[in-house]
Protein backbone atom coordinates (compact mmCIF):
# COMPACT_ATOMS: atom_id res chain seq x y z
CA UNK A 1 0.00 0.00 0.00
CA UNK A 2 2.88 2.08 0.55
CA UNK A 3 3.38 4.78 -1.88
CA UNK A 4 4.94 8.45 -2.55
CA UNK A 5 1.97 10.44 -1.58
CA UNK A 6 2.26 14.12 -2.47
CA UNK A 7 -1.60 14.92 -2.64
CA UNK A 8 -2.30 18.08 -0.92
CA UNK A 9 -4.71 16.90 1.84
CA UNK A 10 -6.58 20.29 2.04
CA UNK A 11 -6.72 20.65 -1.94
CA UNK A 12 -7.08 17.03 -3.16
CA UNK A 13 -11.21 16.60 -2.94
CA UNK A 14 -11.66 19.94 -5.00
CA UNK A 15 -8.98 19.43 -7.23
CA UNK A 16 -10.65 16.37 -8.03
CA UNK A 17 -14.29 18.27 -8.18
CA UNK A 18 -13.09 20.63 -10.98
CA UNK A 19 -11.67 17.63 -12.91
CA UNK A 20 -15.38 15.59 -12.54
CA UNK A 21 -13.84 12.65 -9.98
CA UNK A 22 -14.59 11.83 -6.97
CA UNK A 23 -11.65 12.02 -5.13
CA UNK A 24 -10.69 11.31 -1.25
CA UNK A 25 -7.73 11.35 0.47
CA UNK A 26 -6.06 7.84 1.29
CA UNK A 27 -3.24 7.63 3.81
CA UNK A 28 -0.37 6.94 1.74
CA UNK A 29 1.16 4.74 4.14
CA UNK A 30 -1.61 2.71 5.51
CA UNK A 31 -4.61 2.97 2.97
CA UNK A 32 -6.99 4.83 5.69
CA UNK A 33 -9.42 6.80 3.64
CA UNK A 34 -9.79 9.97 5.52
CA UNK A 35 -13.34 12.07 4.79
CA UNK A 36 -13.22 14.59 6.02
CA UNK A 37 -9.25 15.14 5.11
CA UNK A 38 -7.22 15.87 7.67
CA UNK A 39 -3.09 16.39 8.31
CA UNK A 40 -2.48 13.36 9.71
CA UNK A 41 -3.32 9.96 9.27
CA UNK A 42 -4.75 8.86 12.70
CA UNK A 43 -3.96 5.56 11.86
CA UNK A 44 -0.35 5.75 11.65
CA UNK A 45 0.47 8.93 11.93
CA UNK A 46 1.31 9.76 8.56
CA UNK A 47 1.62 13.18 6.84
CA UNK A 48 1.56 11.74 3.24
CA UNK A 49 -1.79 11.62 1.32
CA UNK A 50 -2.85 10.11 -2.27
CA UNK A 51 -6.18 10.32 -3.80
CA UNK A 52 -8.18 7.42 -4.61
CA UNK A 53 -10.36 8.11 -7.29
CA UNK A 54 -14.00 5.97 -5.39
CA UNK A 55 -16.76 4.91 -7.14
CA UNK A 56 -19.68 8.08 -6.48
CA UNK A 57 -21.95 5.47 -5.30
CA UNK A 58 -23.71 5.66 -1.82
CA UNK A 59 -26.95 5.39 0.12
CA UNK A 60 -28.82 8.41 1.71
CA UNK A 61 -28.05 8.15 4.99
CA UNK A 62 -29.98 11.00 6.45
CA UNK A 63 -31.66 14.13 4.76
CA UNK A 64 -33.12 17.30 5.62
CA UNK A 65 -35.13 19.69 3.48
CA UNK A 66 -33.10 23.51 3.54
CA UNK A 67 -35.48 26.40 3.23
CA UNK A 68 -33.90 29.68 2.03
CA UNK A 69 -30.16 28.81 1.97
CA UNK A 70 -28.09 31.66 1.89
CA UNK A 71 -25.56 30.30 -0.32
CA UNK A 72 -24.79 29.05 -3.85
CA UNK A 73 -28.35 29.14 -4.29
CA UNK A 74 -31.81 30.21 -3.26
CA UNK A 75 -34.49 27.93 -3.95
CA UNK A 76 -34.75 25.12 -1.53
CA UNK A 77 -32.93 21.95 -1.26
CA UNK A 78 -32.38 18.58 -0.51
CA UNK A 79 -29.48 18.38 2.12
CA UNK A 80 -28.10 14.36 2.05
CA UNK A 81 -25.45 12.74 4.04
CA UNK A 82 -24.53 10.20 2.09
CA UNK A 83 -23.09 6.55 2.99
CA UNK A 84 -20.46 5.76 -0.28
CA UNK A 85 -20.00 2.30 -0.85
CA UNK A 86 -16.20 2.57 0.44
CA UNK A 87 -17.65 3.48 3.94
CA UNK A 88 -17.01 7.21 4.15
CA UNK A 89 -19.32 9.89 4.53
CA UNK A 90 -19.92 13.09 3.18
CA UNK A 91 -22.26 16.15 3.00
CA UNK A 92 -23.91 16.93 -0.41
CA UNK A 93 -27.18 17.95 -1.75
CA UNK A 94 -29.81 15.69 -4.00
CA UNK A 95 -30.60 16.90 -6.88
CA UNK A 96 -33.56 15.94 -9.73
CA UNK A 97 -35.50 14.50 -6.95
CA UNK A 98 -38.71 15.90 -5.51
CA UNK A 99 -38.15 15.92 -1.12
CA UNK A 100 -41.78 14.01 -1.04
CA UNK A 101 -40.01 11.15 -2.69
CA UNK A 102 -36.43 11.27 -0.76
CA UNK A 103 -36.19 8.46 1.78
CA UNK A 104 -33.05 7.12 4.06
CA UNK A 105 -31.45 4.42 2.22
CA UNK A 106 -31.73 4.97 -1.19
CA UNK A 107 -29.41 4.57 -3.75
CA UNK A 108 -27.70 7.53 -5.12
CA UNK A 109 -25.00 8.53 -7.74
CA UNK A 110 -22.56 11.05 -7.77
CA UNK A 111 -23.00 13.86 -10.61
CA UNK A 112 -21.19 17.26 -10.79
CA UNK A 113 -23.00 20.52 -11.00
CA UNK A 114 -21.88 24.28 -12.33
CA UNK A 115 -23.09 27.16 -10.06
CA UNK A 116 -21.79 30.74 -11.18
CA UNK A 117 -18.86 28.90 -12.18
CA UNK A 118 -18.17 26.96 -9.44
CA UNK A 119 -18.00 23.55 -9.37
CA UNK A 120 -19.14 20.79 -6.64
CA UNK A 121 -20.01 16.85 -6.52
CA UNK A 122 -23.59 16.43 -5.83
CA UNK A 123 -26.01 13.03 -5.82
CA UNK A 124 -29.21 12.03 -7.49
CA UNK A 125 -31.15 9.02 -7.40
CA UNK A 126 -29.25 6.09 -8.94
CA UNK A 127 -30.75 5.34 -12.28
CA UNK A 128 -31.79 1.85 -13.69
CA UNK A 129 -29.10 -0.19 -15.10
CA UNK B 1 -10.55 7.54 38.25
CA UNK B 2 -12.54 10.27 40.37
CA UNK B 3 -14.05 12.67 37.92
CA UNK B 4 -13.32 15.00 41.02
CA UNK B 5 -15.70 13.42 43.10
CA UNK B 6 -17.46 15.62 46.39
CA UNK B 7 -14.09 17.78 47.03
CA UNK B 8 -15.62 21.04 46.05
CA UNK B 9 -19.04 22.75 46.55
CA UNK B 10 -21.19 25.07 44.57
CA UNK B 11 -21.73 28.15 47.59
CA UNK B 12 -23.62 30.55 45.41
CA UNK B 13 -25.50 31.57 42.32
CA UNK B 14 -26.67 34.72 40.64
CA UNK B 15 -27.93 36.21 37.37
CA UNK B 16 -29.88 39.20 35.56
CA UNK B 17 -32.93 39.12 34.23
CA UNK B 18 -33.86 36.83 31.70
CA UNK B 19 -34.85 39.36 28.35
CA UNK B 20 -34.78 39.81 24.69
CA UNK B 21 -33.08 43.32 24.88
CA UNK B 22 -31.07 43.62 27.95
CA UNK B 23 -30.59 47.21 27.00
CA UNK B 24 -26.74 47.05 28.37
CA UNK B 25 -23.97 45.98 27.98
CA UNK B 26 -22.35 42.22 28.10
CA UNK B 27 -19.64 43.15 30.32
CA UNK B 28 -22.41 44.99 32.69
CA UNK B 29 -24.31 41.81 32.77
CA UNK B 30 -21.70 39.27 33.28
CA UNK B 31 -20.43 41.89 36.49
CA UNK B 32 -24.19 42.11 37.64
CA UNK B 33 -24.50 38.42 37.39
CA UNK B 34 -20.59 37.97 39.53
CA UNK B 35 -21.67 40.03 41.90
CA UNK B 36 -24.80 38.30 42.82
CA UNK B 37 -23.35 35.75 42.82
CA UNK B 38 -20.60 36.39 45.67
CA UNK B 39 -23.34 38.48 47.67
CA UNK B 40 -25.40 34.99 47.94
CA UNK B 41 -22.31 33.12 48.69
CA UNK B 42 -21.40 35.46 51.60
CA UNK B 43 -17.97 36.22 49.91
CA UNK B 44 -16.18 39.63 49.07
CA UNK B 45 -15.14 40.18 45.50
CA UNK B 46 -11.43 40.16 46.86
CA UNK B 47 -12.25 36.28 47.83
CA UNK B 48 -12.29 35.19 44.39
CA UNK B 49 -8.77 34.13 43.02
CA UNK B 50 -9.98 32.22 40.35
CA UNK B 51 -12.26 32.57 37.10
CA UNK B 52 -14.18 30.68 34.54
CA UNK B 53 -16.28 31.21 31.56
CA UNK B 54 -16.91 29.83 27.63
CA UNK B 55 -14.01 30.43 25.03
CA UNK B 56 -17.22 32.03 23.26
CA UNK B 57 -17.55 34.75 25.82
CA UNK B 58 -17.02 38.17 25.26
CA UNK B 59 -15.96 39.25 28.71
CA UNK B 60 -12.64 39.44 29.23
CA UNK B 61 -11.39 38.64 32.79
CA UNK B 62 -9.04 41.78 33.40
CA UNK B 63 -12.45 44.17 33.08
CA UNK B 64 -13.93 41.71 34.96
CA UNK B 65 -11.78 42.15 37.76
CA UNK B 66 -11.74 45.78 37.61
CA UNK B 67 -15.92 46.34 37.71
CA UNK B 68 -16.20 43.68 40.14
CA UNK B 69 -12.83 44.51 42.69
CA UNK B 70 -11.57 40.77 42.26
CA UNK B 71 -8.65 42.06 43.21
CA UNK B 72 -6.16 38.61 42.34
CA UNK B 73 -6.73 36.20 40.00
CA UNK B 74 -4.20 33.01 39.62
CA UNK B 75 -6.59 30.79 37.61
CA UNK B 76 -8.14 31.89 34.77
CA UNK B 77 -9.69 29.51 31.85
CA UNK B 78 -12.58 28.56 29.51
CA UNK B 79 -13.96 25.93 27.87
CA UNK B 80 -14.53 25.05 24.42
CA UNK B 81 -17.40 23.89 22.32
CA UNK B 82 -19.83 26.43 23.49
CA UNK B 83 -23.33 25.36 25.13
CA UNK B 84 -21.72 21.59 25.11
CA UNK B 85 -19.28 22.38 27.41
CA UNK B 86 -21.48 24.54 29.82
CA UNK B 87 -20.96 22.21 32.28
CA UNK B 88 -16.67 21.86 31.52
CA UNK B 89 -17.10 24.96 33.48
CA UNK B 90 -18.02 23.62 36.98
CA UNK B 91 -15.33 20.80 35.59
CA UNK B 92 -12.55 23.62 35.51
CA UNK B 93 -13.88 25.08 38.69
CA UNK B 94 -13.85 22.35 40.67
CA UNK B 95 -10.27 21.40 39.30
CA UNK B 96 -8.90 24.62 40.12
CA UNK B 97 -10.19 24.15 43.64
CA UNK B 98 -9.18 20.27 44.21
CA UNK B 99 -5.62 21.30 43.24
CA UNK B 100 -5.19 23.98 45.12
CA UNK B 101 -4.28 26.12 42.02
CA UNK B 102 -7.15 28.40 43.47
CA UNK B 103 -9.77 28.72 46.60
CA UNK B 104 -13.04 30.32 45.08
CA UNK B 105 -13.43 29.75 41.74
CA UNK B 106 -16.25 32.32 39.98
CA UNK B 107 -17.71 31.02 36.44
CA UNK B 108 -20.05 33.03 34.20
CA UNK B 109 -21.66 33.41 30.80
CA UNK B 110 -23.31 36.75 30.08
CA UNK B 111 -24.40 37.81 26.26
CA UNK B 112 -26.69 39.58 24.30
CA UNK B 113 -27.71 37.02 22.36
CA UNK B 114 -31.01 38.31 21.01
CA UNK B 115 -30.62 41.83 20.50
CA UNK B 116 -26.72 41.33 19.65
CA UNK B 117 -25.18 38.39 17.87
CA UNK B 118 -28.09 35.60 17.28
CA UNK B 119 -26.68 31.95 17.16
CA UNK B 120 -29.70 30.87 15.36
CA UNK B 121 -29.27 33.35 11.88
CA UNK B 122 -27.12 31.65 8.95
CA UNK B 123 -23.40 31.63 9.63
CA UNK B 124 -21.09 34.29 7.38
CA UNK B 125 -18.89 31.76 7.07
CA UNK B 126 -17.67 28.68 8.07
CA UNK B 127 -15.79 27.81 11.01
CA UNK B 128 -11.80 27.30 10.43
CA UNK B 129 -12.68 23.38 11.33
CA UNK B 130 -15.83 23.21 8.71
CA UNK B 131 -13.41 23.73 5.66
CA UNK B 132 -16.03 24.53 2.77
CA UNK B 133 -17.57 20.80 3.45
CA UNK B 134 -20.92 22.02 4.51
CA UNK B 135 -22.27 25.60 4.36
CA UNK B 136 -22.27 25.59 0.30
CA UNK B 137 -24.48 22.46 0.39
CA UNK B 138 -27.25 24.70 2.33
CA UNK B 139 -26.29 24.21 6.42
CA UNK B 140 -26.04 26.93 7.48
CA UNK B 141 -27.95 27.68 10.65
CA UNK B 142 -27.31 25.17 14.08
CA UNK B 143 -30.78 24.09 13.17
CA UNK B 144 -30.57 22.72 9.86
CA UNK B 145 -26.36 21.52 11.29
CA UNK B 146 -28.26 19.24 14.34
CA UNK B 147 -31.18 18.32 12.27
CA UNK B 148 -29.10 16.17 9.67
CA UNK B 149 -28.00 14.24 12.73
CA UNK B 150 -31.52 14.15 13.98
CA UNK B 151 -33.47 12.71 10.87
CA UNK B 152 -31.59 9.49 11.19
CA UNK B 153 -32.51 8.60 14.81
CA UNK B 154 -36.07 9.68 14.08
CA UNK B 155 -36.22 7.16 10.74
CA UNK B 156 -34.27 4.12 12.69
CA UNK B 157 -37.01 4.57 15.69
CA UNK B 158 -39.83 5.78 13.64
CA UNK B 159 -40.17 9.18 15.63
CA UNK B 160 -42.57 12.11 13.43
CA UNK B 161 -41.75 15.68 14.84
CA UNK B 162 -44.76 15.54 17.47
CA UNK B 163 -42.65 12.92 19.17
CA UNK B 164 -40.26 16.41 19.84
CA UNK B 165 -43.40 17.96 20.17
CA UNK B 166 -44.33 16.17 23.59
CA UNK B 167 -40.74 17.65 25.43
CA UNK B 168 -41.84 20.62 24.10
CA UNK B 169 -45.16 20.65 25.95
CA UNK B 170 -43.51 19.54 29.18
CA UNK B 171 -40.70 22.33 29.18
CA UNK B 172 -43.13 24.99 28.63
CA UNK B 173 -45.26 23.69 31.45
CA UNK B 174 -42.25 23.95 33.46
CA UNK B 175 -41.84 27.13 32.82
CA UNK B 176 -45.03 28.04 32.94
CA UNK B 177 -45.26 27.58 36.45
CA UNK B 178 -41.61 29.48 37.04
CA UNK B 179 -41.44 32.90 37.39
CA UNK B 180 -37.89 33.33 36.51
CA UNK B 181 -39.00 31.78 32.62
CA UNK B 182 -39.49 34.09 29.68
CA UNK B 183 -42.05 31.79 29.10
CA UNK B 184 -43.65 31.97 32.94
CA UNK B 185 -47.70 31.77 32.30
CA UNK B 186 -47.31 31.01 28.61
CA UNK B 187 -48.01 27.02 28.58
CA UNK B 188 -48.22 25.12 24.92
CA UNK B 189 -50.26 22.13 23.87
CA UNK B 190 -49.12 19.62 21.31
CA UNK B 191 -51.62 21.21 18.73
CA UNK B 192 -49.70 24.26 19.40
CA UNK B 193 -46.25 22.58 18.61
CA UNK B 194 -47.58 21.28 15.66
CA UNK B 195 -49.20 24.76 14.03
CA UNK B 196 -45.22 26.31 14.69
CA UNK B 197 -43.58 26.46 11.67
CA UNK B 198 -41.31 24.28 10.37
CA UNK B 199 -37.53 25.60 10.29
CA UNK B 200 -36.19 22.58 9.10
CA UNK B 201 -38.58 20.02 7.91
CA UNK B 202 -39.44 17.22 8.53
CA UNK B 203 -37.13 17.66 11.78
CA UNK B 204 -37.23 21.00 13.84
CA UNK B 205 -40.60 23.11 14.30
CA UNK B 206 -39.83 26.54 15.37
CA UNK B 207 -41.23 25.12 19.20
CA UNK B 208 -38.20 22.49 18.84
CA UNK B 209 -35.63 25.09 18.84
CA UNK B 210 -34.57 26.75 22.39
CA UNK B 211 -34.91 30.45 23.12
CA UNK B 212 -32.34 33.49 21.68
CA UNK B 213 -31.94 35.27 25.29
CA UNK B 214 -30.32 38.36 26.70
CA UNK B 215 -28.52 37.32 30.40
CA UNK B 216 -25.78 37.08 32.53
CA UNK B 217 -25.69 33.93 35.07
CA UNK B 218 -22.29 33.28 37.58
CA UNK B 219 -21.67 30.70 40.19
CA UNK B 220 -19.17 30.23 42.77
CA UNK B 221 -16.89 27.31 43.53
CA UNK B 222 -14.81 26.77 46.44
CA UNK B 223 -14.14 23.56 49.04
CA UNK B 224 -16.48 21.57 50.94
CA UNK B 225 -14.37 22.40 53.97
CA UNK B 226 -15.16 26.01 53.37
CA UNK B 227 -18.64 26.05 52.17
CA UNK B 228 -19.26 24.35 55.18
CA UNK B 229 -18.85 28.33 56.92
CA UNK B 230 -20.90 30.17 53.88
CA UNK B 231 -24.21 31.32 53.91
CA UNK B 232 -25.90 28.57 51.92
CA UNK B 233 -26.64 24.98 52.27
CA UNK B 234 -23.75 23.09 50.56
CA UNK B 235 -24.58 21.50 46.74
CA UNK B 236 -21.31 19.36 46.37
CA UNK B 237 -19.88 18.70 43.12
CA UNK B 238 -20.14 14.54 43.09
CA UNK B 239 -18.42 14.23 39.71
CA UNK B 240 -17.54 16.71 37.02
CA UNK B 241 -16.02 15.38 33.63
CA UNK B 242 -16.26 16.47 29.84
CA UNK B 243 -16.69 13.74 26.96
CA UNK B 244 -15.29 14.60 23.76
CA UNK B 245 -14.63 11.37 21.40
CA UNK B 246 -12.60 10.94 17.99
CA UNK B 247 -14.77 11.84 14.64
CA UNK B 248 -17.20 13.85 16.89
CA UNK B 249 -18.44 17.34 16.19
CA UNK B 250 -19.93 19.77 17.95
CA UNK B 251 -22.31 20.83 14.86
CA UNK B 252 -21.43 18.15 12.33
CA UNK B 253 -22.04 15.26 14.18
CA UNK B 254 -22.00 13.10 11.42
CA UNK B 255 -19.20 10.76 10.92
CA UNK B 256 -20.07 8.53 14.44
CA UNK B 257 -20.63 4.62 12.99
CA UNK B 258 -24.63 5.20 14.59
CA UNK B 259 -26.32 8.55 14.45
CA UNK B 260 -28.88 7.28 16.46
CA UNK B 261 -26.55 7.44 19.47
CA UNK B 262 -24.79 10.77 21.44
CA UNK B 263 -21.34 9.19 21.53
CA UNK B 264 -20.04 12.04 23.60
CA UNK B 265 -22.88 11.87 26.19
CA UNK B 266 -22.28 7.66 26.25
CA UNK B 267 -19.03 8.75 27.47
CA UNK B 268 -19.72 11.67 30.19
CA UNK B 269 -22.50 9.30 31.33
CA UNK B 270 -19.71 5.83 32.15
CA UNK B 271 -17.36 8.40 33.78
CA UNK B 272 -19.68 9.94 36.05
CA UNK B 273 -21.86 6.39 36.92
CA UNK B 274 -18.09 5.07 37.47
CA UNK B 275 -16.71 7.73 39.37
CA UNK B 276 -19.98 8.50 41.98
CA UNK B 277 -20.89 4.75 42.12
CA UNK B 278 -24.59 6.17 41.90
CA UNK B 279 -27.01 4.57 38.93
CA UNK B 280 -29.68 6.44 37.23
CA UNK B 281 -32.33 5.40 39.35
CA UNK B 282 -30.40 7.43 41.64
CA UNK B 283 -30.59 10.68 40.12
CA UNK B 284 -33.99 12.81 41.14
CA UNK B 285 -33.98 16.05 38.55
CA UNK B 286 -31.75 15.86 35.24
CA UNK B 287 -31.06 19.54 33.78
CA UNK B 288 -30.29 18.37 30.05
CA UNK B 289 -29.12 21.05 27.27
CA UNK B 290 -31.32 21.11 24.78
CA UNK B 291 -30.41 23.69 21.88
CA UNK B 292 -33.02 21.30 19.83
CA UNK B 293 -35.68 19.32 21.59
CA UNK B 294 -34.22 15.97 19.98
CA UNK B 295 -31.10 16.21 22.02
CA UNK B 296 -33.38 15.44 25.46
CA UNK B 297 -34.28 12.20 23.84
CA UNK B 298 -30.36 10.97 22.90
CA UNK B 299 -29.32 12.12 26.32
CA UNK B 300 -31.82 10.64 28.21
CA UNK B 301 -30.72 7.37 26.78
CA UNK B 302 -27.18 7.89 26.73
CA UNK B 303 -27.45 8.39 30.80
CA UNK B 304 -29.51 5.20 30.88
CA UNK B 305 -33.06 6.92 32.09
CA UNK B 306 -34.41 4.80 29.84
CA UNK B 307 -33.39 1.91 26.85
CA UNK B 308 -31.97 2.97 23.27
CA UNK B 309 -34.69 4.76 21.05
CA UNK B 310 -37.44 4.40 24.04
CA UNK B 311 -36.88 8.13 24.47
CA UNK B 312 -40.33 8.67 22.63
CA UNK B 313 -42.71 6.70 25.03
CA UNK B 314 -40.40 7.58 28.30
CA UNK B 315 -41.72 11.36 27.31
CA UNK B 316 -44.88 10.27 26.03
CA UNK B 317 -45.66 8.75 29.50
CA UNK B 318 -45.43 11.65 31.92
CA UNK B 319 -41.93 10.03 33.18
CA UNK B 320 -40.50 13.91 32.72
CA UNK B 321 -42.65 15.64 34.88
CA UNK B 322 -42.87 16.85 37.98
CA UNK B 323 -44.23 13.99 39.72
CA UNK B 324 -42.29 11.55 37.02
CA UNK B 325 -40.09 9.44 37.44
CA UNK B 326 -37.28 11.74 36.21
CA UNK B 327 -38.27 15.52 36.23
CA UNK B 328 -36.44 17.05 33.19
CA UNK B 329 -35.50 20.50 32.80
CA UNK B 330 -37.80 21.83 36.31
CA UNK B 331 -37.25 25.47 35.23
CA UNK B 332 -38.33 25.38 31.59
CA UNK B 333 -34.95 24.37 30.39
CA UNK B 334 -33.60 26.26 27.22
CA UNK B 335 -36.30 26.22 25.65
CA UNK B 336 -38.90 27.50 28.06
CA UNK B 337 -36.82 29.52 30.62
CA UNK B 338 -34.18 31.21 28.40
CA UNK B 339 -30.63 30.25 26.37
CA UNK B 340 -27.58 31.70 28.89
CA UNK B 341 -25.93 29.16 27.00
CA UNK B 342 -27.18 26.02 29.38
CA UNK B 343 -25.45 27.87 32.55
CA UNK B 344 -29.17 29.04 33.67
CA UNK B 345 -29.49 24.78 34.26
CA UNK B 346 -26.82 23.97 36.37
CA UNK B 347 -28.25 27.47 38.91
CA UNK B 348 -31.25 25.36 38.84
CA UNK B 349 -30.16 22.41 39.38
CA UNK B 350 -28.10 23.77 42.51
CA UNK B 351 -31.27 25.33 43.72
CA UNK B 352 -33.22 21.76 43.24
CA UNK B 353 -30.48 20.48 45.78
CA UNK B 354 -30.81 23.66 48.05
CA UNK B 355 -34.78 22.82 47.73
CA UNK B 356 -35.83 26.23 46.80
CA UNK B 357 -36.51 25.73 43.48
CA UNK B 358 -39.85 26.95 41.80
CA UNK B 359 -40.65 23.70 40.47
CA UNK B 360 -39.11 21.96 43.86
CA UNK B 361 -39.04 18.38 43.37
CA UNK B 362 -39.21 16.70 47.01
CA UNK B 363 -36.15 15.48 48.46
CA UNK B 364 -33.65 15.92 45.61
CA UNK B 365 -30.60 14.93 46.79
CA UNK B 366 -28.60 14.10 43.37
CA UNK B 367 -29.13 16.60 39.85
CA UNK B 368 -27.58 15.43 36.87
CA UNK B 369 -26.38 18.55 34.54
CA UNK B 370 -25.89 17.37 31.08
CA UNK B 371 -24.72 19.73 28.58
CA UNK B 372 -23.79 16.72 26.30
CA UNK B 373 -20.25 17.29 25.81
CA UNK B 374 -19.58 18.16 29.93
CA UNK B 375 -21.79 17.07 32.75
CA UNK B 376 -21.57 17.21 36.62
CA UNK B 377 -23.15 15.70 39.01
CA UNK B 378 -24.63 18.09 42.29
CA UNK B 379 -25.25 16.46 45.50
CA UNK B 380 -26.73 17.32 49.28
CA UNK B 381 -23.99 18.38 51.50
CA UNK B 382 -23.80 16.63 54.89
Amino acid sequence: MESLGGVSWEGAFWEGVELEKLLLTRCAKCGRLQHPPSPMCPSCGSLDWDAQEVSGRGRIHSWIVSHHPTDGFDESRVVVLVELDEGVRLVSNLRECDPDEVDNDMPVEVMFVDTDGVKTAQFRLTRQQ
Amino acid sequence: MTALGGQTAIVGIGQTDFSKHSGRSELQLACEAVRAAIDEAGLRPSDVDGTVTFTQDANDELALMRSVGIENVRWASRTPFGGGGASGTIEHAAAAVASGAADVVVVYRAFNERSGQRFGQPSTGNRPAGGGWYRRYGLDTPAKMYALWFQRYMHEFALTNADFGRYTVVARKHAATNPNAWFYGRPITLDDHQRSRWIVEPILRLLDCCQESDGGVACIVTSVARAKDLRQPVVTIEAATQGNVINGDVTFNYYNPDLTRFPEAEYTARQLWASTGLTPNDIDVAMIYENFSPVVFYQLEAYGFCGHGEAKDFIAEGNIEIGGKLPVNTNGGLLGEAYIHGVNNILEGVRQVRGTAANQVHGAAHVLCSAGRSAVVLGKGS
